[in-house]
């Protein structure tokens, strides 16, 4: 089974703080890790090697320090990587991104099966997973828990719902993003460590892949961050005292009586 | 202090410290309470090709040595030492076939001990012979194109969980010591049977059992080296191992000396950080010197072992003897800086005060451990007249 795995390079959010005065992120300092949610994509990978055989291939897009990334990933044990870096990848919204992401795989041929994470927990938008199924006009399952049946043309997973969970087959190639249910991620390993030192990253710009330059980053972007901030709390606030079922009914008679919820007809 | 490690040993310590950090210390309590061996440790150990450190290159390891060995296992040891008593285990199985193995029972058993795929044990003690490992009793006898075991072996770490055993026994009774063989045993050999597990004051999550061999015949290609060899088998094994249990002490005596200089750092008495209290800081100046003296020695002795040294066993004996008598000390410390708090079960120091104390008993108590020097140097000043 030929796998790709998309991975993003994100600020270790657990340390980013928001600049006070500018509201926007501090990113000075701050370490930059694999996205958390990527880590479950790569385990589900390399359980799916074991079981199934094939090859993985690690793919991001970022800044030419990105591909510290890859070399990470291979020290989990993937066996190649690709990181997309180029000026005119700069500044890509969700769009921008899965246009270089699907032109990446297609070129790499008879790909069976792409994983992200969820999301990424800098953005937090859940697109660019989907985003590259829809551009490849791929099947997709999306919040993957379990892969319950893994053959050469079909994979039966269970999709993670609110209220439990859908068992569903999806038809290969294909794409799943995953959540953390899938499997706690393994230790990186020595041989792939010792492995990771001395591998050198491919890296392929837009040109490589046969974009031209308004398809891709901010050019080729129809969204705009405009302004990002730290929502202010505002309104009145009371605090609450006494037992669970004191404060719970007196919380329901609040939301009754301010018509947060109306009740009846 | 830096010990000028290459960057294969750093990493290696890096990756043991993030597994202790992430995976061992968040469990270790309850592993402990609950005496449980941890697969789940275990399983990471051998993903991150952990069990590799030791095996050669050719059988698909990293080709490592003593001091790598010692490098991983304190590591581990700083977080929990049943955990890594379990996977030390593995190696002192393992010795023995890397040390005399034919080159078939290398390629049939190296790459399954390295994989992490199975376990090892070692078994050499017996209830009646501990110490005086010259009076076991169980035998070993030649039919056909078979040997057929029958006695028992008892306190086995990995008893039970192991794949593969490395056991002595009798094999002519009429020589003594020299009369004893080693051999390669599977777990699901015919009367091969581990029996009791046991119940024990510390390193609860490693597995201690006892293996029964009634009738137990085995092919004959499972002896290791040649008859008569068991007890050098053994006591090469030992030279091998003993500066790991000495590391596994350092490591021991770390994790006291973090979790009580932390503590003596917040505690507040008479207004102050009892850190500031000489009585206190004395204790904390006392354990980091000794164990640093002690990681010195240890590291040292590796590497004197890993340079190809051939006669080694007065200095391993050191490494083990000086480091584990160090850690006995340091986790009892621990638990008088912390007073009542290190005396509670919430705390992991009591733990690592029950733990340190098996690292003076096995492997050769320490009482043997100053036979093996005391021998040495009588031998040595006897050379010098």
């Amino acid at each position: 089974m030929k796998i790709v795995v998309c991975i993003k390079q994100v600020p270790d959010t657990a340390h980013v703080r928001l600049d006070p005065e500018t509201h926007t992120l501090k990113r000075e300092g701050v370490e930059s890790i694999i996205n958390p949610f990527d880590l479950f994509a790569l385990e589900a990978a390399l359980q799916l090697r074991e079981q199934a055989g094939g090859e993985i291939t690690a793919l991001t897009m970022g800044p030419p320090q990105a591909a510290e990334v890859i070399k990470e990933a291979i020290g989990y044990g993937v066996d190649e990587g690709l990181l997309l870096s180029d000026r005119a990848f700069a500044g890509a919204d969700t769009w921008a991104t899965t246009a270089a992401l699907a032109a990446a795989i297609e070129a790499m041929e008879g790909v069976d099966l792409i994983i992200c994470g969820k999301q990424a927990v800098d953005g937090d938008t859940a697109q660019v997973g989907p985003g590259i199924a829809q551009r490849l006009e791929l099947p997709q399952v999306a919040f993957v828990k379990a892969f319950t049946e893994v053959a050469a043309d079909k994979l039966v997973v269970e999709r993670q719902m609110d209220d439990g969970y859908d068992v569903v087959a999806l038809p290969l190639p294909g794409l799943v993003t995953v959540v953390r249910e899938v499997g706690e991620p393994r230790p990186p390993s020595l041989k792939g460590k010792m492995r990771a030192k001395k591998y050198e990253v491919p890296v392929k710009g837009a040109a490589d892949l046969g974009l031209a330059e308004d398809q891709v980053g901010l050019a080729g972007s129809y969204t705009q961050v405009v302004k990002v901030f730290a929502p202010q709390a505002s309104g009145e606030q009371r605090m609450l005292e006494g037992s669970a079922e004191q404060t719970g009914a007196q919380v329901v008679d609040l939301l009754v009586d301010n018509q947060v919820i109306v009740v009846g007809s | 202090m830096d010990y000028f490690f290459t960057e294969e040993q750093e990493m290696i310590r890096d990756l043991c410290r993030q597994i202790a950090e992430e995976r061992i210390k968040p469990v270790r309590a309850e592993l402990d309470e609950k005496e449980e061996f941890p697969h789940e440790i275990m399983k990471a150990l051998a993903q991150a090709d952990l069990f590799q450190i030791i095996i050669p290159e050719q059988y698909g390891g990293l080709g490592g040595g003593c001091l790598e060995n010692c490098i991983a296992v304190e590591e581990l040891s700083r977080a929990c030492c049943g955990c890594s008593t379990s996977y030390a285990a593995s190696f002192l199985g393992a010795y023995p076939i890397l040390l005399y193995g034919s080159e078939e029972q290398k390629e049939k058993y190296l790459p399954l001990i390295g994989s992490g795929e199975q376990l090892c044990a070692f078994a050499l003690t017996e209830s009646a012979s501990g110490s005086d490992a010259g009076s076991i009793q169980t035998e070993a006898q030649k039919d056909g194109d078979s040997y057929v075991l029958n006695g028992s072996k008892q306190w086995i770490t990995n008893g039970g969980e192991a794949g593969i055993y490395t056991v002595v026994a009798i094999t002519d009774r009429s020589k003594g010591a020299r009369g004893a063989s080693a051999f390669i045993l599977e777990e699901g050999d015919e009367g091969f049977e581990v029996s009791k597990k046991e119940k024990k004051l510390g390193i609860r999550a490693s597995t201690t059992a006892e293996l029964v061999f009634n009738n137990c015949r085995i092919p004959a290609d499972r002896l290791l080296g040649r008859e008569g060899l068991g007890f050098v088998v053994a006591m090469r094994t030992f030279d091998k191992s003993r500066p790991g249990v000495g590391a596994q002490a350092v490591g021991l005596a770390a994790g006291a000396l973090d979790e009580a200089a932390a503590f003596a750092r917040v505690r507040k008495q008479f207004g102050k950080p009892i850190i500031t209290f000489q009585a206190v800081g004395h204790m904390l100046a006392n354990m980091a010197t000794r164990i640093e003296a002690s990681r010195a020695l240890v590291y040292a002795v590796a590497r004197y072992i890993d340079s190809g040294a051939k006669d080694f066993s007065k200095v391993s004996a050191m490494a083990k003897v000086f480091p584990t008598d160090m850690a006995m000390d340091a986790a009892t410390d621990a638990v008088q800086i912390m007073g009542g708090h290190g005396y509670m079960r919430e705390y992991p120091v009591e733990k690592m005060m029950r733990d340190a104390k098996i690292l003076q008993i096995y492997e050769g108590t320490n009482q043997i451990q100053r036979n093996v020097i005391g021998q040495e140097l009588n031998k040595e000043y006897g050379r010098k007249k």
